[in-house]
């Protein structure tokens, strides 16, 4: 919003702060200055940012209430008379054309429509704006249309009423305010045809509906350059019917802006007086008195809303100490109060306001100069105290001890520490999360994150179950329709990506949530996805041999020895060749192995690409592994080799069992050192095996006798699933 | 071994007196001064090998040509005492080879070997590739490890939340204009639903707030990482998704001036301990008073640079005192946060902005695009 140093000036005369002080000291009291742009001889002007509960400081006059609070100033009051501005004759003019009858308004619907005023002028004169207003339109970069439409305009910007003006002429009969009928039109300013809702507040008259309520006027009467008479209206809407009208027909306008988040009660006849007074400078006068239909009920939740009890020692409790040992004075909290337009009847000493003396600066250099003949002393003063007609912001006591922080000044209070006696609680799953996360890191897997949303198509490939994946109502677009079932799709558009840019190695891994269920009740998983290329993590090709191994040092992290490798029930986007599970307990932990060629061909991966995921909430379940230190043996191992000739169905799990069956003790530990498949010195549809055995006894060193009785045994078990061995 | 340096001819057997321990000791005697003056000019290593040849030779070395006469000849009860005197004088001469070599370097066959085995340690060393953690992981981590130390638990919740708990609970009433500050992105299908229950992106990490005080009894510290959502145009500034860290403390007596204390402290361990706050009145609908928090540059110290857009401030964190009516929420389940008798305060900060502006990334798409050239730059 851009807002003139020299017209806030207007209303406080006895400003004299410099532009750059002003901008810092309402930036501090929350009225943010963003930007201060020198327009030469015309001062300054602001750009500020005014939060969206502060519609009472999103114009000239209420950005001026700030400032003249914070100097302790007096503000120019605004008047509901026409007389200022005009010249007296025009004055007299206009006062005596006053005779005649009232223009009727009949508010139909007061719950939603407060208050109404309807001024009418004769005679007027359409013609572009000169003067003030077509000189702050220009320094505002505001687009001038006419002198009645440029005055509704200027009146918003300098005390945030909107207003409009209708051409009186197009007008059939008296204001009727009521809900727009079933299927009626209303053809917008916008030039736009619309149909509105049973719902929606319209300002109409006898025959039609000639504007949307607080969002837009209409239309057929709208001011031209053939106007002669006017109508004006300043009325006051109900916040939520403004905003719904606004919503439905996507018109966020000025108007609706304000009137969406509570407009003054008390504004609409100093608000019909600043726009007449512009308009009449052209010439024209008043014909009637002014009307204001003024719903009682409405000004009882508004302008005359009931005191509310404020104490002092709430400000204590919810703010603390201040740098100043002094801490907030009741001198000090009724200046802020009484200045923000409060007034203040002390609890205990009846009804009659509180009057503040000459108002105290709230400038902290100026501080020495706070002092007032009714200044309170007690802590646990309190107040009952009525609210200002255009803060419908202010509604409970917190409101006031966050007003008084705020003019107070947020940084003169002290920066201390609360005293704690609680324990600091880890996540349950925290210590396994970052034990998985450092193995991963370790073995040269670097972490990523991807979008939470995927594709429908990848959604039914990657779901765990089908049709458990959840679709957005307003995707942010096609491809993140769905939410993610798996973290595969984000993965493989990662790993994608990287190819695509010539970086062929790549090992990413992604710890995220994956959502199952549907749009009845959202399921929410932590899931790991791996993903690897080219010579991400060896000096070779990366194999599905390098992603098991990585599963199996993650499982191993675990405490659980259940773990067991299968290939049953591949889902579809893994090769079903190269491809395995990983189980535990009987329920899957993992899926990994190479990417379907099908899926890699669609996604234009040349490369081969290994990929799992790994259900995390499945893995969690178990403890983390705690090592348990295991006697050193004395005694020297003994290491033998066994080479070995196997038929190709032979699996290593078979071979695995059977030495594992034997159950020697003095068996520490067995690998497959080499395996040679289609050499020359390999008979068809055979491999060879080079197995690696390590004997060691905890208790003796080993006799030979012993040794040839294991490895016999050995050699028989290894027959008996096909084995033979070579010599 | 070496083929260029010939073994010497050997020298006289000294002649044995007898066996008695005096006599042997003064034959030893005449040996090891021998060995002295043979030692004398070990000042190359070819002649460190010629003095080591000529006595410890293995097959023509005078030690051992010595030993043998000598043992062949004597008692059976002198055979000990002329053994240990010859390990003596054999640990005598490996002594003086030693302290040859010592000053010599190496000797001339090992000196040759290894420089002939030299390589150019300039070439870069083999590096294993470490996989390198994400930098909101980091910065995520930083953060949770300067909030425990001040005593705060972390809490975490849905991604995926009611419109109670994402809004209503937190005092955005339904039709609020502050609704209109968080554009949202929906579930599919809610609108059977009452408003309360309809499901949507968690725009914030707030919710987890109403969940863990609906759990837990005052008094309470928590912060909240995680992921939220916003249907939001991205920029190099701004993404759908981005990361919160939020914090939580009530208890009876928290106070605004705490609140203070505590930011102005946790910048400091984040920043280090020259760094200052300073705090704007703001709007939150769920804090009152609230606040924006502007933490001085810390990458110019307050002087100003193109970083703080040389205003030498840098803004940070939204904050606030826990408005009453969040506390009236909570107490529906939990009758404990009574806001007559409690208060709190709660801050919330971007973690992708600060690990942006740790690392100096400019724009945020690069940290949700799993591009290594990027990622690799954190291990
Ligand atoms: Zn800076």
């Amino acid at each position: 919003m851009k807002i003139l140093s020299s017209w806030l000036r207007e209303y406080i005369p006895g400003l004299t702060a410099t532009d750059r002080q002003l901008a810092d000291d309402l930036t501090l009291r929350g009225i943010a200055v963003e930007g201060v742009f020198d327009l030469g001889a015309n001062g300054p002007l602001f750009e500020m940012d005014i939060t969206t509960n502060r519609v009472d400081a999103m114009n000239h006059y209420g950005i001026a209430r700030e400032a003249a609070i914070i100097y302790g100033l007096k503000l120019v009051p605004l008047s509901a008379s026409l007389n200022e501005l005009s010249s007296r004759a025009e004055a007299e003019r206009s006062e005596a054309a006053v005779e005649g009858p009232a223009f009727p308004v009949n508010i139909e619907e007061p719950t939603l429509c407060g208050r109404f005023t309807a001024r009418v002028l004769r005679n007027v004169k359409i013609q572009p704006s000169t003067g003030i207003v077509a000189e702050r339109f220009r320094l505002l970069e505001q687009k001038p249309i006419s002198n009645a439409v440029d005055a509704t305009n200027y009146c918003t910007l300098a005390i945030g009423q909107p207003t409009h003006v209708f051409d009186l002429d197009k007008l059939v009969g008296g204001i009727i305010v009521r809900r727009a009928r079933k299927g009626e039109k209303l053809r917008t300013l916008d030039g736009i045809e619309r149909t509105l809702d049973p719902e929606d507040l319209v300002v109409a008259d006898e025959k039609r509906p000639h504007g949307i309520a607080g969002v837009m006027g209409g239309w057929d009467s709208m001011i031209t350059a053939e106007t002669k008479n006017v109508l004006i209206e300043a009325a006051w809407f109900d916040t939520i019917t403004v905003r719904l009208s606004s919503k439905r027909h996507l018109l966020h306008t000025d108007a609706s802006h304000r009137f969406e988040r509570g407009a003054d009660f008390n504004a609409p006849p100093v608000a019909s007086a600043l726009v007449s007074r512009i308009l009449l400078e052209a010439g024209g006068h008043q014909a009637g008195p002014l009307t204001d239909v003024l719903i009682s009920e409405a000004e009882a939740r508004t302008a005359k809303r009931p005191a509310i009890a404020f104490s002092l020692g709430e400000v204590k409790r919810i703010l603390g100490p201040t740098e100043d040992p002094e801490g907030i004075t009741a001198a000090t909290a009724e200046t802020i109060l009484t200045g923000l337009g409060c007034a203040l009847a002390k609890d205990g000493h009846g009804s009659s306001p509180h009057k503040p003396g000459p108002a105290p600066s709230l400038d902290p250099s100026r501080a020495v100069s706070i002092e007032s003949a009714e200044m309170s002393t007690s802590d646990s003063q309190s107040y009952n105290v009525t609210l200002p007609s255009w803060r419908l912001d202010l509604e409970r006591e917190i409101d006031l001890v966050e007003e008084i922080a705020r003019v107070y000044g947020y940084n003169r209070f002290r920066n201390t520490l609360p005293a704690f006696a609680g324990a600091v609680v880890e996540l349950p799953h925290a210590e396994k999360e970052s034990s998985v996360r450092r193995t991963l890191l370790a073995l040269g897997w670097t972490e990523a994150i991807s979008s939470t949303f995927c594709a429908a198509a990848d959604a039914a490939l990657f779901a765990p179950q089908p049709n458990s994946a959840v679709p957005m109502g307003n995707p942010l677009s096609e491809e993140a329709g769905m939410l993610r079932p798996s973290l595969l799709p984000g993965m493989l558009s990662m790993l994608a990506l990287n190819l695509n840019r010539d970086v062929e190695d790549a090992a990413l891994f992604e710890m995220g949530t994956v959502f199952g269920g549907g749009p009845e009740r959202v399921d929410e998983r932590p899931a790991l996805a791996i993903g690897a290329a080219g010579h991400a993590l060896t000096e070779s090709d990366v194999t599905f041999y390098d992603v098991k191994g990585t599963i199996e040092e993650l499982l191993g992290e675990f405490s659980s020895r259940s773990f067991y490798f299968d290939n049953l029930q591949l889902p579809a986007w893994l090769h079903p060749g190269r491809s395995a599970r990983a189980t535990l307990d009987g329920a899957t932990v993992a899926w990994f192995g190479q990417l379907h060629p099908a899926e890699a061909e669609r996604r234009k991966l040349k490369q081969t690409v290994l990929v799992g995921e790994i259900y995390l909430d499945r893995l969690y379940k178990q403890k983390l592994r705690q090592p348990v230190v295991r006697e050193l043996s004395r005694f020297q191992p003994v290491r033998r080799d066994f080479s070995l000739l196997f038929p190709n169905s032979t699996t290593w799990a078979a071979i695995e069992d059977k030495l594992r069956a034997l159950d020697i003790p003095e068996l520490r530990s067995f690998a497959p050192k080499e395996i040679l498949r289609d050499a020359k010195s390999i008979p068809a549809g055979h491999f060879s095996l080079l197995l690696g055995v390590v004997f060691q006894s905890q208790e003796r060193t080993l006799r030979e006798e012993e040794l040839q009785q294991f490895s016999r045994a050995i050699i028989a078990v290894m027959e008996s699933i096909g084995g033979k061995l070579r010599v | 071994m070496s083929e260029h340096v010939s073994e010497q001819v050997l020298g006289d057997i000294p002649h044995l007196s007898g066996y008695s321990e005096a006599e042997l000791d003064q034959a030893f005697a005449a040996i090891s001064r021998e060995v002295e003056a043979s030692s004398a000019a070990l000042s190359t290593s070819e002649a460190v090998e010629a003095f080591r040849l000529q006595w410890l030779g293995r097959k023509q070395g005078r030690l051992k040509a010595i030993s043998d006469a000598w043992l062949k000849s004597a008692p059976v009860e002198a055979k000990k005492l002329i053994g240990q005197r010859f390990n003596t004088l054999k640990a005598e001469i490996e002594q003086r080879l030693e302290r040859a070599g010592t000053s010599t370097g190496t000797s001339a066959l090992d000196a040759e070997a290894l420089a002939s085995e030299k390589i150019d340690i300039t070439l870069p060393g083999t590096r294993r590739r470490l996989g390198a953690e994400h930098p909101l992981i980091k910065t995520q981590n930083e953060l949770l490890a300067i909030f425990a130390r001040m005593g705060y638990s972390v809490s975490i919740g849905p991604e995926v939340e009611t419109d109670y708990y994402n809004f209503e609970s937190l005092n955005f009433p339904p039709g609020h204009p502050a609704r209109d500050t968080q554009d949202t992105l929906v579930i599919a299908n809610q609108d059977r639903k009452p408003l309360r229950d309809r499901l949507l992106m968690r725009t914030h990490t707030s919710p987890v707030q109403i969940r863990t005080m609906e759990q837990q009894p005052p008094p309470l510290r928590i912060v909240i990482p995680g992921k939220v959502h916003r249907n939001d145009a991205a920029d190099a500034t701004h993404s759908p998704m981005f990361h919160q860290l939020e914090g939580l403390c009530v208890d009876t007596n928290i106070t605004f001036a705490d609140l203070k204390g505590t930011l102005d402290h946790a910048m400091k361990e984040l920043y280090g301990s020259s760094d200052r706050t300073r705090f704007f009145p703001s709007f939150f609908p769920f804090t009152e008073p609230s606040a924006d928090v502007q933490i001085s540059c810390p990458f110019c110290g307050g002087s100003g640079c193109r970083k703080c857009k040389h205003s030498g401030w840098i803004e940070l964190l939204g904050c606030g005192m826990v408005d009453p009516s969040v506390f009236e929420f909570v107490r529906l389940k939990q009758p404990a946060y009574d806001p007559k008798k409690i208060s709190g305060f709660a801050f919330g900060m971007g973690i992708d902005r600060i690990t942006m502006m740790k690392y100096g990334i400019t724009d945020i798409s690069l940290m949700f695009s799993g591009d290594l050239r990027f990622l690799e730059q954190f291990a």
